[in-house]
């Protein structure tokens, strides 16, 4: 029997949904390593990404590690918001790299072609130095 | 519609809530449809991006605008369908974002994503005159594997 619902327009926390983005920075050496956590998608996670970078690139930290730990939903504003970022970093003769990407995010990387874009690391140290 | 198909649907505003909403709604129908968390997370994110595509291509994000999402549950498949009200695109002008050329570009990848993450897709002319995404996944068999995959990698299917 077909059935017509009209679902009511409230949003709630899905249980597998971790809807906001969070983001915090550190030093180590020259570089400095974003720590970011939830998911980057259109919205506010993607405008935290941009707001991140472009912060850091105002004061003038142009070698940028992304830890992605953390971030296990990525879709393609974000993906977009990432790129955007690798390129802004470029342009100011930077680097912006990738580090521990959750198997989910790195499937995306690899199927829309940016895992040979970005450069990903799955070590912290070996990442950081990578910049020297 | 057959006897045996569950049908919903919903009008969603244009603003970037309606993008959670849907994929929340959707996720709980694929939940309950048996689907596992792999392909409930490919059904996700491809209801995410064809409401993306409504609201900002679609749409162009005027509120006045309505986004149309519905489901139908048949006995052997999940369709859904996002209805925009703009004036409709052809799949073959949308640029490749594996180009060369375009693979630094900052957007226009949602298609190809709901298109490697869904067993169908197709964007028809729809009754308001706008784009009509529909798109579906195949249910998974009774007794299959909780990832609803056959143990597969999670990787979605490139130019399914």
């Amino acid at each position: 029997m077909a059935t017509v619902a009209k679902a009511p327009l409230r949003t709630r926390e899905h249980k597998g949904i971790k809807m906001a983005l969070h983001a915090t920075h550190r030093d180590a050496g020259k570089v400095t390593v974003v720590d970011l956590s939830g998911r980057i998608t259109l919205g506010d996670g993607s405008a935290l990404l941009r707001k991140t970078v472009r912060g850091l690139l105002d004061d003038q930290r142009t070698q940028i590690l992304l830890n992605l730990a953390d971030v296990d939903y990525i879709d393609s504003s974000g993906i977009g918001e990432l790129v955007s970022g690798f390129t802004a970093v470029k342009n100011r003769n930077g680097n912006l790299k990738l580090l521990h990407l959750t198997k989910k995010v790195r499937d995306l990387l690899q199927i829309t072609k940016l895992f040979t874009v970005f450069d990903v690391y799955t070590d912290e140290g070996t990442a950081v130095r990578s910049f020297d | 519609m057959a006897p045996d198909t569950k049908h919903l649907e919903m009008t969603l505003e244009t603003q970037v809530e309606s993008v959670n909403l849907a994929e929340e709604m959707c996720l709980r129908v694929a939940e309950a449809a048996g689907f596992g968390e792999d392909d409930c997370y490919r059904i996700g994110m491809s209801v995410r991006e064809g409401v993306i595509n409504a609201f900002h291509y679609g749409n162009q994000e005027r509120p006045e605008k309505k986004i149309h999402l519905a489901v139908d549950l048949t006995p052997d498949k999940m369709i859904i369908h996002v209805l925009d009200e703009g004036t409709g695109f052809k799949l073959s002008e949308v640029p490749d974002p594996l180009a060369e050329e375009n693979l630094l570009s900052t957007s226009g990848r949602g298609i190809f994503l709901m298109r490697a993450f869904m067993d169908e897709f197709d964007v028809v002319r729809g009754k308001t005159g706008g784009a009509e995404i529909v798109m579906s996944k195949k249910l998974p068999a009774p007794g299959s594997s909780p990832n609803g995959d056959g143990g597969q990698s999670t990787s979605p299917h490139q130019g399914a």
